[in-house]
Protein backbone atom coordinates (compact mmCIF):
# COMPACT_ATOMS: atom_id res chain seq x y z
CA UNK A 1 0.00 0.00 0.00
CA UNK A 2 1.71 3.35 -1.04
CA UNK A 3 0.04 6.63 0.47
CA UNK A 4 -1.22 9.06 -2.40
CA UNK A 5 0.83 12.26 -1.85
CA UNK A 6 3.23 13.10 -0.02
CA UNK A 7 4.12 16.81 1.44
CA UNK A 8 8.47 17.44 2.30
CA UNK A 9 9.17 20.56 3.68
CA UNK A 10 12.01 21.91 1.54
CA UNK A 11 14.03 23.74 4.35
CA UNK A 12 16.93 26.01 3.11
CA UNK A 13 20.29 26.75 4.18
CA UNK A 14 22.33 29.58 2.34
CA UNK A 15 23.72 27.24 -0.53
CA UNK A 16 20.02 25.48 -1.59
CA UNK A 17 18.12 23.06 -0.15
CA UNK A 18 18.84 21.72 3.52
CA UNK A 19 20.15 17.81 3.22
CA UNK A 20 17.60 16.85 5.96
CA UNK A 21 14.43 18.09 3.89
CA UNK A 22 16.89 15.80 0.57
CA UNK A 23 16.74 13.07 2.76
CA UNK A 24 13.20 12.72 3.24
CA UNK A 25 12.68 13.27 -0.52
CA UNK A 26 14.24 10.12 -0.55
CA UNK A 27 12.19 8.56 1.64
CA UNK A 28 8.80 9.72 0.52
CA UNK A 29 9.43 8.59 -2.95
CA UNK A 30 9.38 5.35 -1.71
CA UNK A 31 5.95 5.71 0.29
CA UNK A 32 3.70 7.60 -2.14
CA UNK A 33 2.48 8.56 -5.43
CA UNK A 34 2.93 11.89 -5.34
CA UNK A 35 5.72 13.71 -3.56
CA UNK A 36 5.50 17.72 -3.79
CA UNK A 37 7.71 20.43 -1.37
CA UNK A 38 6.51 23.99 0.37
CA UNK A 39 8.98 26.23 1.55
CA UNK A 40 8.60 29.44 2.91
CA UNK A 41 9.89 32.59 0.81
CA UNK A 42 10.82 31.64 -3.36
CA UNK A 43 10.23 28.38 -5.07
CA UNK A 44 11.25 29.13 -7.99
CA UNK A 45 15.13 29.21 -6.22
CA UNK A 46 14.84 25.84 -5.62
CA UNK A 47 12.43 24.26 -8.32
CA UNK A 48 15.11 22.35 -9.65
CA UNK A 49 17.16 21.08 -6.83
CA UNK A 50 13.90 19.42 -5.10
CA UNK A 51 13.13 18.32 -8.78
CA UNK A 52 15.87 16.40 -9.17
CA UNK A 53 15.17 14.75 -6.23
CA UNK A 54 11.99 13.56 -7.61
CA UNK A 55 9.32 16.69 -6.21
CA UNK A 56 7.04 17.38 -8.71
CA UNK A 57 5.30 20.95 -7.02
CA UNK A 58 7.07 23.27 -5.14
CA UNK A 59 4.17 25.23 -2.65
CA UNK A 60 6.04 28.31 -2.25
CA UNK A 61 4.45 31.02 0.57
CA UNK A 62 6.60 34.21 -1.02
CA UNK A 63 8.28 36.80 0.78
CA UNK A 64 7.20 36.57 4.82
CA UNK A 65 8.94 39.66 5.08
CA UNK A 66 11.45 39.04 7.47
CA UNK A 67 8.71 36.49 9.65
CA UNK A 68 9.67 33.45 12.32
CA UNK A 69 8.20 30.70 10.15
CA UNK A 70 6.02 29.08 12.53
CA UNK A 71 2.55 30.62 12.70
CA UNK A 72 2.77 31.66 8.74
CA UNK A 73 3.54 28.58 7.14
CA UNK A 74 1.86 26.53 9.75
CA UNK A 75 -1.23 28.09 9.10
CA UNK A 76 -0.77 28.03 5.17
CA UNK A 77 -0.97 24.21 5.16
CA UNK A 78 -3.83 24.08 7.12
CA UNK A 79 -5.56 26.50 4.95
CA UNK A 80 -4.51 24.16 1.67
CA UNK A 81 -5.61 21.18 3.94
CA UNK A 82 -8.44 21.96 4.56
CA UNK A 83 -9.19 23.14 1.31
CA UNK A 84 -9.04 19.69 0.34
CA UNK A 85 -5.30 20.02 -1.36
CA UNK A 86 -3.97 17.90 1.10
CA UNK A 87 -1.29 15.32 1.10
CA UNK A 88 -1.45 11.64 3.62
CA UNK A 89 1.68 13.05 5.14
CA UNK A 90 3.53 16.03 6.55
CA UNK A 91 7.05 15.23 6.42
CA UNK A 92 9.06 18.04 8.78
CA UNK A 93 12.78 17.49 9.91
CA UNK A 94 13.36 17.60 13.51
CA UNK A 95 14.80 21.24 13.63
CA UNK A 96 13.97 24.43 14.55
CA UNK A 97 11.84 25.82 12.22
CA UNK A 98 10.30 22.56 11.32
CA UNK A 99 8.98 22.17 14.76
CA UNK A 100 7.61 25.27 15.55
CA UNK A 101 6.05 24.63 11.99
CA UNK A 102 4.52 21.15 12.72
CA UNK A 103 3.31 22.61 15.93
CA UNK A 104 1.45 25.24 14.63
CA UNK A 105 -0.14 22.89 12.11
CA UNK A 106 -0.78 20.38 14.46
CA UNK A 107 -2.96 22.71 16.61
CA UNK A 108 -4.94 24.40 13.47
CA UNK A 109 -5.67 20.72 12.36
CA UNK A 110 -6.29 19.69 16.02
CA UNK A 111 -4.29 16.89 14.92
CA UNK A 112 -0.69 14.94 16.73
CA UNK A 113 2.28 15.78 15.46
CA UNK A 114 4.66 12.99 16.28
CA UNK A 115 8.55 14.18 16.90
CA UNK A 116 12.02 12.41 16.66
CA UNK A 117 11.38 9.85 14.16
CA UNK A 118 14.09 7.98 12.47
CA UNK A 119 11.78 5.77 9.63
CA UNK A 120 8.31 5.97 8.42
CA UNK A 121 6.40 2.41 7.30
CA UNK A 122 3.02 2.23 5.56
CA UNK A 123 1.19 -1.02 6.08
CA UNK A 124 -2.52 -0.92 8.08
CA UNK A 125 -2.05 2.75 8.06
CA UNK A 126 1.10 5.49 8.33
CA UNK A 127 3.68 4.13 11.45
CA UNK A 128 6.84 6.14 12.34
CA UNK A 129 9.37 4.60 15.07
CA UNK A 130 11.31 6.74 17.00
CA UNK A 131 13.68 6.04 19.73
CA UNK A 132 13.40 6.52 23.21
CA UNK A 133 15.84 6.16 26.19
CA UNK A 134 18.87 7.50 24.32
CA UNK A 135 17.92 5.16 21.52
CA UNK A 136 17.96 1.92 23.63
CA UNK A 137 14.60 0.90 22.71
CA UNK A 138 12.53 1.65 19.74
CA UNK A 139 8.75 3.07 20.07
CA UNK A 140 6.57 2.45 16.72
CA UNK A 141 3.46 4.61 17.01
CA UNK A 142 0.42 4.90 14.11
CA UNK A 143 -1.40 8.11 13.68
CA UNK A 144 -4.96 6.85 14.20
CA UNK A 145 -6.99 10.37 13.91
CA UNK A 146 -7.87 9.90 10.47
CA UNK A 147 -6.30 12.99 8.46
CA UNK A 148 -2.78 14.39 7.27
CA UNK A 149 -0.51 13.07 9.54
CA UNK A 150 1.93 15.17 10.68
CA UNK A 151 5.97 13.95 11.30
CA UNK A 152 9.33 15.38 12.27
CA UNK A 153 12.78 13.21 11.53
CA UNK A 154 15.93 13.55 12.76
CA UNK A 155 18.30 14.43 10.35
CA UNK A 156 20.25 11.39 8.74
CA UNK A 157 17.81 9.01 9.61
CA UNK A 158 17.45 9.02 5.12
CA UNK A 159 19.61 8.67 2.64
CA UNK A 160 19.70 11.80 0.03
CA UNK A 161 19.86 10.46 -3.52
CA UNK A 162 18.92 12.18 -6.45
CA UNK A 163 16.20 10.72 -9.06
CA UNK A 164 16.89 12.41 -11.97
CA UNK A 165 13.43 14.23 -12.21
CA UNK A 166 12.75 17.55 -14.20
CA UNK A 167 13.02 20.70 -12.62
CA UNK A 168 9.36 20.89 -9.88
CA UNK A 169 6.63 23.05 -10.87
CA UNK A 170 6.09 26.28 -8.54
CA UNK A 171 2.78 26.98 -6.90
CA UNK A 172 1.46 29.71 -4.71
CA UNK A 173 0.93 28.43 -0.86
CA UNK A 174 -1.39 31.34 0.02
CA UNK A 175 -0.74 32.86 3.75
CA UNK A 176 -3.82 33.93 5.65
CA UNK A 177 -3.44 36.55 7.73
CA UNK A 178 -2.14 35.44 10.88
CA UNK A 179 -2.77 38.54 13.59
CA UNK A 180 -0.76 38.46 16.63
CA UNK A 181 0.28 35.26 16.58
CA UNK A 182 2.52 35.85 13.21
CA UNK A 183 4.19 39.37 14.77
CA UNK A 184 7.63 37.82 15.24
CA UNK A 185 10.22 38.58 12.95
CA UNK A 186 13.80 38.70 12.53
CA UNK A 187 15.80 41.74 12.49
CA UNK A 188 19.53 40.14 11.95
CA UNK A 189 21.20 36.99 10.89
CA UNK A 190 24.25 35.31 12.23
CA UNK A 191 26.62 33.31 10.83
CA UNK A 192 29.44 31.18 13.19
CA UNK A 193 32.32 31.69 11.15
CA UNK A 194 34.17 28.05 10.77
CA UNK A 195 36.45 26.95 8.63
CA UNK A 196 36.84 22.84 7.24
CA UNK A 197 33.99 20.67 6.69
CA UNK A 198 31.22 21.12 8.51
CA UNK A 199 29.91 18.94 11.68
CA UNK A 200 27.32 17.06 10.08
CA UNK A 201 28.96 15.97 7.38
CA UNK A 202 32.75 15.43 8.01
CA UNK A 203 33.91 11.59 7.46
CA UNK A 204 35.70 12.44 10.86
CA UNK A 205 33.98 14.01 14.15
CA UNK A 206 36.45 15.09 16.93
CA UNK A 207 34.43 15.75 20.18
CA UNK A 208 35.26 17.11 23.49
CA UNK A 209 33.62 17.11 26.63
CA UNK A 210 33.79 18.05 30.61
CA UNK A 211 36.75 15.70 31.00
CA UNK A 212 39.01 18.46 29.41
CA UNK A 213 38.74 20.32 32.67
CA UNK A 214 38.43 24.23 31.19
CA UNK A 215 37.54 26.12 28.32
CA UNK A 216 41.07 26.63 27.04
CA UNK A 217 42.19 22.88 26.35
CA UNK A 218 38.91 22.86 23.42
CA UNK A 219 41.90 23.71 21.45
CA UNK A 220 43.53 20.28 21.12
CA UNK A 221 40.05 18.95 19.99
CA UNK A 222 40.26 21.45 16.68
CA UNK A 223 43.51 21.08 16.28
CA UNK A 224 43.24 17.05 16.19
CA UNK A 225 40.13 17.81 13.83
CA UNK A 226 42.04 19.80 11.90
CA UNK A 227 44.74 17.35 11.43
CA UNK A 228 42.38 14.67 10.38
CA UNK A 229 40.29 16.98 8.25
CA UNK A 230 37.43 16.65 10.20
CA UNK A 231 35.06 19.19 12.11
CA UNK A 232 35.41 19.46 15.88
CA UNK A 233 32.17 18.89 18.19
CA UNK A 234 31.29 18.52 21.67
CA UNK A 235 28.99 17.64 24.00
CA UNK A 236 25.66 19.20 25.52
CA UNK A 237 27.60 19.75 28.67
CA UNK A 238 30.14 22.16 27.53
CA UNK A 239 27.92 23.93 25.28
CA UNK A 240 26.11 24.64 28.38
CA UNK A 241 29.34 25.75 30.27
CA UNK A 242 29.64 28.57 27.71
CA UNK A 243 32.95 27.13 26.22
CA UNK A 244 31.95 26.76 22.73
CA UNK A 245 28.70 27.57 20.73
CA UNK A 246 25.91 25.56 20.28
CA UNK A 247 26.14 25.17 16.60
CA UNK A 248 29.08 22.29 18.11
CA UNK A 249 26.74 20.34 20.12
CA UNK A 250 26.21 16.38 18.91
CA UNK A 251 23.08 14.90 20.74
CA UNK A 252 19.50 14.83 20.80
CA UNK A 253 19.53 18.67 21.26
CA UNK A 254 22.19 19.34 18.88
CA UNK A 255 23.52 17.65 15.77
CA UNK A 256 23.35 14.23 14.50
CA UNK A 257 26.64 13.09 12.94
CA UNK A 258 27.32 9.84 11.13
CA UNK A 259 31.16 10.33 10.34
CA UNK A 260 33.84 7.46 9.25
CA UNK A 261 35.45 8.01 12.43
CA UNK A 262 34.11 9.57 16.01
CA UNK A 263 36.43 10.62 18.24
CA UNK A 264 34.50 11.15 21.77
CA UNK A 265 37.53 12.95 24.13
CA UNK A 266 36.29 13.57 28.01
CA UNK A 267 32.65 12.80 27.21
CA UNK A 268 31.57 9.90 29.66
CA UNK A 269 28.63 9.04 27.23
CA UNK A 270 25.14 10.66 28.87
CA UNK A 271 22.68 8.99 26.70
CA UNK A 272 21.54 12.71 25.29
CA UNK A 273 24.94 12.72 23.56
CA UNK A 274 25.06 8.86 22.54
CA UNK A 275 21.98 9.77 20.72
CA UNK A 276 23.25 12.23 18.29
CA UNK A 277 26.55 9.95 17.69
CA UNK A 278 26.26 6.05 18.06
CA UNK A 279 24.90 5.74 14.52
CA UNK A 280 29.03 6.21 13.43
CA UNK A 281 30.79 3.81 11.16
CA UNK A 282 33.58 3.83 14.30
CA UNK A 283 34.11 4.99 17.54
CA UNK A 284 36.64 5.77 19.57
CA UNK A 285 36.69 6.71 23.04
CA UNK A 286 39.09 8.43 25.19
CA UNK A 287 38.09 8.93 28.95
CA UNK A 288 39.74 8.30 32.74
CA UNK A 289 36.65 6.73 34.18
CA UNK A 290 36.61 2.87 32.96
CA UNK A 291 32.88 2.37 33.92
CA UNK A 292 32.10 5.89 31.07
CA UNK A 293 29.10 4.45 29.64
CA UNK A 294 30.52 5.12 26.09
CA UNK A 295 32.85 2.71 26.29
CA UNK A 296 29.60 0.23 26.04
CA UNK A 297 29.72 1.62 22.34
CA UNK A 298 33.57 2.69 21.17
CA UNK A 299 35.57 -0.08 18.92
CA UNK A 300 38.48 1.00 20.49
CA UNK A 301 38.39 2.74 24.27
CA UNK A 302 41.73 4.40 26.03
CA UNK A 303 41.12 4.70 29.72
CA UNK A 304 43.31 7.32 30.37
CA UNK A 305 43.89 10.97 30.95
CA UNK A 306 42.88 13.05 27.89
CA UNK A 307 45.49 15.60 28.80
CA UNK A 308 48.29 12.48 28.48
CA UNK A 309 46.75 10.95 25.39
CA UNK A 310 45.63 14.12 23.10
CA UNK A 311 48.83 15.80 23.40
CA UNK A 312 50.78 12.78 22.47
CA UNK A 313 48.32 11.91 19.69
CA UNK A 314 48.54 15.12 18.12
CA UNK A 315 52.35 14.74 18.27
CA UNK A 316 52.27 11.33 16.81
CA UNK A 317 50.19 12.77 13.63
CA UNK A 318 51.81 15.99 13.37
CA UNK A 319 55.50 14.03 12.64
CA UNK A 320 53.74 11.87 9.74
CA UNK B 1 6.34 41.95 34.33
CA UNK B 2 3.93 38.53 35.21
CA UNK B 3 5.56 35.82 33.66
CA UNK B 4 4.20 32.17 33.40
CA UNK B 5 7.07 29.08 32.95
CA UNK B 6 5.98 26.10 32.21
CA UNK B 7 8.12 23.36 34.13
CA UNK B 8 7.73 19.45 33.87
CA UNK B 9 8.48 17.18 36.66
CA UNK B 10 10.26 14.17 35.51
CA UNK B 11 11.52 10.97 37.28
CA UNK B 12 14.60 11.44 37.83
CA UNK B 13 17.02 11.40 34.69
CA UNK B 14 19.98 9.29 36.19
CA UNK B 15 17.86 6.46 36.76
CA UNK B 16 16.92 3.94 33.88
CA UNK B 17 13.75 5.10 32.64
CA UNK B 18 11.18 2.39 31.93
CA UNK B 19 7.66 2.05 30.05
CA UNK B 20 4.60 0.84 31.96
CA UNK B 21 2.65 -1.82 30.05
CA UNK B 22 0.35 0.83 28.56
CA UNK B 23 3.85 1.73 26.91
CA UNK B 24 3.17 5.39 28.97
CA UNK B 25 6.45 6.30 30.71
CA UNK B 26 6.68 5.00 34.57
CA UNK B 27 5.95 8.55 36.53
CA UNK B 28 5.11 6.63 40.25
CA UNK B 29 7.79 7.10 41.82
CA UNK B 30 8.95 10.57 42.82
CA UNK B 31 9.95 13.27 40.45
CA UNK B 32 11.69 16.26 40.16
CA UNK B 33 12.14 19.46 38.28
CA UNK B 34 13.23 18.76 35.10
CA UNK B 35 16.85 20.52 34.79
CA UNK B 36 15.98 21.93 31.42
CA UNK B 37 12.74 24.06 32.74
CA UNK B 38 15.44 25.52 36.04
CA UNK B 39 16.48 28.02 33.38
CA UNK B 40 13.44 29.22 32.22
CA UNK B 41 12.47 29.89 35.86
CA UNK B 42 15.64 31.57 36.48
CA UNK B 43 15.43 33.90 33.39
CA UNK B 44 11.78 34.51 34.66
CA UNK B 45 12.92 35.87 37.98
CA UNK B 46 15.62 38.07 36.60
CA UNK B 47 13.49 39.34 33.99
CA UNK B 48 10.64 40.31 36.85
CA UNK B 49 13.42 41.64 39.10
CA UNK B 50 14.42 44.00 36.41
CA UNK B 51 11.05 44.97 35.50
CA UNK B 52 10.73 46.01 38.99
CA UNK B 53 7.56 44.36 39.38
CA UNK B 54 5.05 41.56 38.95
CA UNK B 55 5.53 38.02 39.59
CA UNK B 56 6.36 34.10 38.32
CA UNK B 57 3.82 31.66 37.97
CA UNK B 58 5.12 28.43 37.02
CA UNK B 59 1.90 26.06 35.26
CA UNK B 60 2.97 22.14 35.83
CA UNK B 61 1.05 18.91 34.56
CA UNK B 62 1.82 15.62 36.66
CA UNK B 63 0.16 12.62 37.92
CA UNK B 64 -0.55 12.03 41.78
CA UNK B 65 -0.63 15.90 42.59
CA UNK B 66 2.88 15.83 42.65
CA UNK B 67 4.50 18.88 43.54
CA UNK B 68 8.42 17.88 44.56
CA UNK B 69 9.71 19.55 41.17
CA UNK B 70 7.62 22.56 41.62
CA UNK B 71 8.70 23.21 45.20
CA UNK B 72 12.51 23.09 44.37
CA UNK B 73 11.23 26.11 41.23
CA UNK B 74 9.26 27.64 44.22
CA UNK B 75 12.15 27.55 46.26
CA UNK B 76 14.28 29.39 43.75
CA UNK B 77 11.68 32.18 43.48
CA UNK B 78 8.50 31.82 42.01
CA UNK B 79 5.37 33.15 43.69
CA UNK B 80 2.96 30.41 43.28
CA UNK B 81 1.57 27.45 41.41
CA UNK B 82 -1.00 25.94 39.21
CA UNK B 83 -0.95 22.00 38.82
CA UNK B 84 -3.00 19.97 36.65
CA UNK B 85 -3.67 16.44 38.07
CA UNK B 86 -5.85 14.32 36.85
CA UNK B 87 -5.89 9.99 36.05
CA UNK B 88 -7.51 11.17 32.43
CA UNK B 89 -4.81 12.44 31.50
CA UNK B 90 -2.43 9.07 31.30
CA UNK B 91 -1.00 8.75 27.96
CA UNK B 92 -1.80 12.41 26.84
CA UNK B 93 0.69 13.52 23.76
CA UNK B 94 2.50 16.94 23.37
CA UNK B 95 -1.02 18.57 21.65
CA UNK B 96 -3.26 16.99 25.15
CA UNK B 97 -0.72 18.26 26.99
CA UNK B 98 -0.38 22.04 25.63
CA UNK B 99 -4.05 22.10 25.43
CA UNK B 100 -4.09 21.60 29.49
CA UNK B 101 -1.12 24.13 29.94
CA UNK B 102 -2.57 26.83 27.74
CA UNK B 103 -6.39 26.34 29.51
CA UNK B 104 -4.03 27.17 32.81
CA UNK B 105 -2.01 29.89 31.28
CA UNK B 106 -5.14 31.30 30.92
CA UNK B 107 -6.37 31.39 34.66
CA UNK B 108 -3.13 33.81 35.21
CA UNK B 109 -4.34 36.97 35.18
CA UNK B 110 -2.77 39.67 33.14
CA UNK B 111 0.56 37.40 31.76
CA UNK B 112 2.91 39.15 30.03
CA UNK B 113 5.21 36.44 28.78
CA UNK B 114 5.56 32.62 28.70
CA UNK B 115 8.53 30.68 29.13
CA UNK B 116 9.70 27.27 28.57
CA UNK B 117 12.21 24.88 27.88
CA UNK B 118 12.93 24.03 24.23
CA UNK B 119 12.28 20.53 25.17
CA UNK B 120 11.86 18.49 28.12
CA UNK B 121 14.49 15.61 29.15
CA UNK B 122 12.40 12.48 28.50
CA UNK B 123 9.82 12.78 25.71
CA UNK B 124 11.90 15.61 24.18
CA UNK B 125 9.23 16.42 21.73
CA UNK B 126 10.00 19.86 21.53
CA UNK B 127 6.37 21.38 20.28
CA UNK B 128 4.38 21.65 23.48
CA UNK B 129 5.84 25.62 23.89
CA UNK B 130 4.78 26.74 20.16
CA UNK B 131 1.26 24.69 20.37
CA UNK B 132 0.93 26.47 23.70
CA UNK B 133 1.54 29.91 21.29
CA UNK B 134 -0.94 28.74 18.39
CA UNK B 135 -3.90 27.91 21.31
CA UNK B 136 -3.35 31.40 22.77
CA UNK B 137 -2.71 33.21 19.68
CA UNK B 138 0.28 33.98 20.77
CA UNK B 139 3.32 35.23 18.92
CA UNK B 140 6.20 32.85 19.94
CA UNK B 141 10.11 32.42 19.82
CA UNK B 142 12.16 29.17 20.05
CA UNK B 143 15.10 28.51 20.94
CA UNK B 144 16.05 31.60 22.91
CA UNK B 145 19.85 32.00 24.23
CA UNK B 146 19.34 35.45 25.59
CA UNK B 147 16.06 37.30 25.87
CA UNK B 148 15.15 40.88 27.11
CA UNK B 149 12.35 43.18 27.58
CA UNK B 150 12.21 46.73 26.48
CA UNK B 151 9.07 49.25 25.55
CA UNK B 152 6.59 46.06 25.53
CA UNK B 153 8.58 44.22 23.27
CA UNK B 154 10.93 40.96 23.91
CA UNK B 155 13.81 40.45 21.91
CA UNK B 156 15.70 37.27 21.49
CA UNK B 157 18.66 35.72 20.57
CA UNK B 158 17.27 32.74 18.28
CA UNK B 159 19.70 29.93 18.40
CA UNK B 160 19.79 28.50 14.79
CA UNK B 161 21.99 25.63 12.53
CA UNK B 162 24.20 28.23 11.60
CA UNK B 163 24.54 30.63 14.38
CA UNK B 164 21.63 32.60 15.60
CA UNK B 165 18.69 35.60 14.56
CA UNK B 166 18.11 38.81 16.44
CA UNK B 167 14.55 38.31 16.68
CA UNK B 168 12.01 40.37 18.51
CA UNK B 169 7.96 40.17 19.31
CA UNK B 170 4.96 42.41 20.70
CA UNK B 171 4.19 41.16 24.58
CA UNK B 172 2.68 39.36 25.56
CA UNK B 173 4.58 36.46 23.87
CA UNK B 174 5.74 32.89 24.64
CA UNK B 175 9.71 32.29 24.44
CA UNK B 176 11.04 28.91 24.62
CA UNK B 177 14.88 28.79 26.24
CA UNK B 178 17.69 26.78 25.44
CA UNK B 179 19.57 25.27 28.85
CA UNK B 180 22.65 27.36 29.03
CA UNK B 181 20.15 31.12 28.53
CA UNK B 182 21.22 31.69 32.66
CA UNK B 183 22.97 30.42 34.92
CA UNK B 184 20.40 28.84 37.09
CA UNK B 185 20.25 29.44 41.46
CA UNK B 186 20.58 27.19 43.45
CA UNK B 187 17.70 27.38 46.02
CA UNK B 188 18.77 29.16 49.47
CA UNK B 189 17.72 27.78 52.63
CA UNK B 190 14.85 30.26 53.38
CA UNK B 191 13.98 30.03 50.04
CA UNK B 192 13.12 26.52 50.88
CA UNK B 193 11.37 26.93 53.48
CA UNK B 194 9.12 29.94 52.38
CA UNK B 195 8.35 27.82 49.52
CA UNK B 196 6.50 25.22 51.74
CA UNK B 197 4.03 27.66 52.31
CA UNK B 198 3.38 28.93 48.63
CA UNK B 199 0.30 28.67 47.26
CA UNK B 200 -0.19 26.15 44.94
CA UNK B 201 -3.41 25.16 43.12
CA UNK B 202 -4.42 22.34 42.33
CA UNK B 203 -6.99 21.68 39.51
CA UNK B 204 -8.00 18.72 37.40
CA UNK B 205 -9.00 18.65 33.80
CA UNK B 206 -12.65 19.48 34.85
CA UNK B 207 -11.91 22.28 36.57
CA UNK B 208 -10.10 23.90 33.31
CA UNK B 209 -13.45 23.14 31.09
CA UNK B 210 -11.67 20.89 29.12
CA UNK B 211 -13.66 17.16 28.16
CA UNK B 212 -11.84 14.48 29.55
CA UNK B 213 -12.71 12.27 26.33
CA UNK B 214 -10.32 14.77 23.88
CA UNK B 215 -7.07 14.37 26.13
CA UNK B 216 -5.30 11.30 27.11
CA UNK B 217 -5.52 8.04 25.48
CA UNK B 218 -8.83 9.22 24.23
CA UNK B 219 -8.29 12.04 22.30
CA UNK B 220 -4.42 11.04 21.58
CA UNK B 221 -4.87 10.23 17.76
CA UNK B 222 -1.38 8.08 18.04
CA UNK B 223 -2.00 4.53 19.09
CA UNK B 224 1.49 2.88 20.10
CA UNK B 225 1.77 -0.47 18.09
CA UNK B 226 5.24 -1.49 19.65
CA UNK B 227 8.06 -1.31 21.49
CA UNK B 228 11.48 -3.01 20.87
CA UNK B 229 14.80 -3.28 22.07
CA UNK B 230 17.23 -0.98 19.63
CA UNK B 231 19.86 -3.31 17.56
CA UNK B 232 22.55 -2.69 19.97
CA UNK B 233 26.29 -1.67 19.17
CA UNK B 234 29.18 -4.07 20.20
CA UNK B 235 31.86 -2.38 22.36
CA UNK B 236 35.41 -2.80 20.75
CA UNK B 237 38.83 -3.36 22.64
CA UNK B 238 38.91 -1.19 25.75
CA UNK B 239 42.50 -0.52 26.63
CA UNK B 240 44.11 1.35 30.03
CA UNK B 241 46.76 3.97 28.56
CA UNK B 242 50.31 2.95 29.55
CA UNK B 243 51.86 5.81 27.92
CA UNK B 244 51.30 3.97 24.54
CA UNK B 245 47.85 4.65 23.56
CA UNK B 246 48.23 7.20 21.34
CA UNK B 247 50.05 4.81 19.13
CA UNK B 248 47.20 2.54 19.25
CA UNK B 249 44.41 5.19 18.09
CA UNK B 250 47.05 5.98 15.15
CA UNK B 251 47.45 2.46 14.38
CA UNK B 252 43.61 1.85 14.28
CA UNK B 253 43.15 5.56 12.40
CA UNK B 254 45.26 4.06 9.59
CA UNK B 255 43.42 0.64 9.42
CA UNK B 256 40.48 2.99 8.25
CA UNK B 257 42.52 4.95 6.05
CA UNK B 258 41.44 8.51 7.06
CA UNK B 259 45.11 9.32 7.63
Amino acid sequence: MALSKVWVHAEKTETGVAPISLEMLAKAREIADTVEVFTAGDGAAIAEEVGAHGATKVHATGDLSGKLLGAHVGAALAAAIEAGDGPDLVMLGTTQDGRDIGARLSVKLDKPVLTNNVEVEVADGIVVSTPIFGGTQIVKTKFSAGGTAIALFRPKSFVAEPSGGAAAEVAALDVPDCGAAGAAKVNNHHVEETSGPKLDEAAVVVSGGRGLGEAGKFEMIEELAKLLKGAPGASRAIVDAGWVPYSYQVGQTGKVVKPTVYIAAGISGATQHMVGMKGSKNIIAINKDPEAPIFGIADLGVVGDVHKVLPKLLDALKAR
Amino acid sequence: MNIVVCVKQIPDPADPGALDADHTLKRDGKLILDESDSYGVEMALQLVDKAGSGEVTLVSMAPNSEVSGLRTALAMGAAKAILVSDDALKGAGALDTAKVLAAAISRVEGADLVLAATESSDGYTGTVPEQIAAILDLPSITFAKSVEIADGTVKVQRQTEAGYDECEAPLPALVSVTAGVVEPRYPSFKGIMAAKSKPVDNVTVADLGIDAAIVGWAGAGQEIVDVSAAPEREAGEVIEDDGEAHLKIVEFLDGLKVL
